[in-house]
């Protein structure tokens, strides 16, 4: 099976602090990590190359040339091959114009590679938390789709995928090329080895610009390509803290409790 | 696309049972005031099979039109039918804007739909108004996991679609229906649609994990040490009538399921009533449940960042705290 997984280079929003004199983000100097749903894909391409040794997995990146680090740690972990798309005009995109970019992408990857028989995704980056881009990439491709996936196995010409749900899990049946797109397993992702970090090291990892996409549409991509605009971003006003309890003992204090919220008509 | 009217379309997601879904109704509270400012219309959408109930509760809350689309085909979702669906019916009718509640089916289908528009779609949206300069929709999401808020607008592009978070707005009060029912026949063929619904794996009777819905939720964490630290957790829960979330460091410790997870990789939340026990609040798990109208906090440690949010918080042993609150909250429903 060749099983393409798309990953996002993310800043670590864990690290992110909040500048408490310009009430703005703290960038500098926060780490850069694999987009952990990404990850949870690639971990579920891997599963299936456990059961299938014969596949490949390809993993791509759109994104600044610093995204080659983290195209070196999926390859650490279980990517054969690794391509970054990278162009100054594709900046300022916003979802529908980085789907776009990248689903061409994907085809010109295929030419290389062959075709993909299905494409996996993390459900969403965790800095633009939009989920957008996964279902994005299926439609561009005219390809079914699966969100909120934990694992996915071959079963023939198809998929199955078990799929959380509101009501409980699914198991969805899907037939392939098609796009899946994960969240948090109930497993770990596996580590890199030593070897295969050794490996990725030295690996080459080719570059697309818009001169390799030669059928890009201009019009579609970057910022002017893209129909939404950010008029404003802010830090949330968090709210100020509210009643401390510290009562004698810890049943008083919940005896308290008990009576504000019945004050505040909470309960 | 060229919006044909003014309308102010909302998505009613249906459950399984026919009626609306809760966020659908919540969304026709503020798609009146935006319907009003922008001059149009206040339309529902309906798709699904034997979704009366649907129809009618939309009309309760205010919908000036209810737009109806039923076939076997509906039963149960799939991202291929019912984005044909959709489109169909925008195409034909050209709304200007279009608001879809932010649940795993919305956020299935919207990017979908709005890269087959070739339109802007703001996701996950808390806030919901008009910009004054352009008429546009403002669209305010939480990004950067809650760190940051943007508010995004899509000025040349129709219609302009958003999901908005459940739980974010409340239901307005039901009303007089006086909308006009529109049935729309549009059918899909099976060969299109490409996913089958294989199995549902319920989770055993009495333990499904509604947390998007619940009103009350009592989430454990880290401090309460183990899975039987999850009991007392239980039984505050039980007595309030409420669902158990859990945090990431409880999960990922094998302690309670992933169901149960509030926070980034778990679920978003906005219940009226949140207690957080034995949680420090790590900026993942706050992300997932910030919105909530009231925060109560347990913990042994003063300084947890979990108290930054919290309404009400107790510094104590939650083994202590959580069986006097319970027994209290039983004497006080006796």
């Amino acid at each position: 099976m060749n099983i393409l997984v798309c990953m996002k280079q993310v800043p670590d929003t864990t690290e992110i602090k909040i500048n408490p004199e310009t009430n703005t983000l703290m960038r500098e100097g926060v780490p850069s990590i694999v987009n952990t749903f990404d990850a949870f894909a690639l971990e579920a391409a891997a599963r299936i190359k456990d059961k299938h040794p014969d596949s490949k997995i390809v993993v791509v990146s759109m994104g600044p040339e610093q995204a080659k680090a983290a195209l070196k740690e999926c390859l650490s972990i279980a990517a054969d091959k690794a391509y970054l798309v990278s162009d100054r005009v594709f900046g300022g995109s916003d979802t529908l114009a980085t789907s776009y970019i990248l689903s061409n992408a994907i085809r010109k990857i295929e030419e290389l590679e062959g075709k993909f028989d299905a494409i996996f995704c993390g459900k969403q980056a965790i800095d633009g938390d939009t989920a957008q881009v996964g279902p994005e990439i299926a439609e561009h491709l005219d390809y079914p789709q699966v969100t909120y996936a934990l694992e996915a196995e071959l079963d023939g010409e198809r998929l199955r995928v078990l799929k959380e749900g509101q009501d409980g899990n699914m198991v969805i049946g899907v037939k392939t090329p098609c796009v899946v797109t994960f969240t948090k397993p109930s497993f770990d992702p596996r580590y890199p080895t030593i070897k295969r970090k050794m490996a990725a090291n030295r690996a080459e990892i080719p570059t697309l610009t818009s001169a390799d996409l030669p059928d890009i549409d201009a019009a579609r991509i970057g910022l002017k390509g893209s129909p939404t605009h950010v008029k404003r971003s802010f830090v949330p006003e968090r709210k100020k803290s509210g009643v401390k309890i510290q009562e004698e003992t810890d049943g008083e204090s919940a005896v308290k409790l008990v009576q504000l919220l019945g004050d505040a008509h909470v309960i | 696309m060229e919006a044909k009217t003014r309308d102010l379309w909302v998505y009613v997601e249906t459950k399984e049972d026919g009626s609306a879904k809760s966020v659908g109704l919540e969304l026709l509270h503020p798609g009146r005031d935006l319907a009003d400012k922008q001059g149009g219309r206040l339309v529902a959408i309906v798709i699904g099979s034997g979704v009366e109930q649907a129809v009618s509760d939309a009309a309760a809350h205010g919908a000036d039109q209810v737009v109806v689309v039923e076939g076997p085909e509906y039963k149960d979702y799939t991202t291929d039918a019912y984005t044909a669906a959709m489109y169909h019916l925008i195409e034909k009718y050209g709304p200007t804007t279009l608001l879809i509640g932010a649940t795993p089916d919305g956020r299935d289908m919207g990017p979908r739909l709005a890269c087959r528009i070739k339109t802007g779609l703001t996701a996950d949206c808390t806030g919901l108004d008009i910009d004054p300069e352009s008429g546009n929709v403002a669209w305010t999401r939480p990004a950067f996991g809650g760190n940051l808020m943007a508010t995004i607008l899509c000025p040349d592009h129709r219609p302009q679609i958003g999901t908005v978070r459940p739980g974010v707005f409340k239901k307005s009060a039901p009303v007089e229906a006086k909308a006009e029912i529109i049935r729309e026949e549009f059918h899909v063929a099976p060969e299109q649609i490409r996913t089958e619904l294989l199995e549902v794996i319920r989770e055993a009777a009495g333990e499904l994990v509604d947390l998007e819905g619940a009103d009350i939720i009592v989430s454990g964490g880290r401090g309460v040490g183990g899975p039987e630290g999850f009991a007392p957790v239980k039984a505050l829960a039980d007595v309030l009538g409420a669902t158990v979330g859990a945090s990431r460091a409880a999960v990922d410790s094998g302690w309670i399921s992933h169901a149960h997870q509030v926070g980034q990789t778990g679920k978003t939340v906005a219940p009226k009533l949140y207690i957080a026990c034995g949680i420090s609040g790590a900026i993942q798990h706050l992300a997932g449940m910030s919105g909530s109208d009231c925060i109560v906090a347990i913990n042994k440690d003063p300084d947890a960042p979990i108290f930054d949010v919290a309404d009400y918080g107790i510094v104590g042993n939650l083994f202590e705290v959580l069986p006097v609150l319970t027994e209290e909250i039983r004497k006080l429903k006796a």
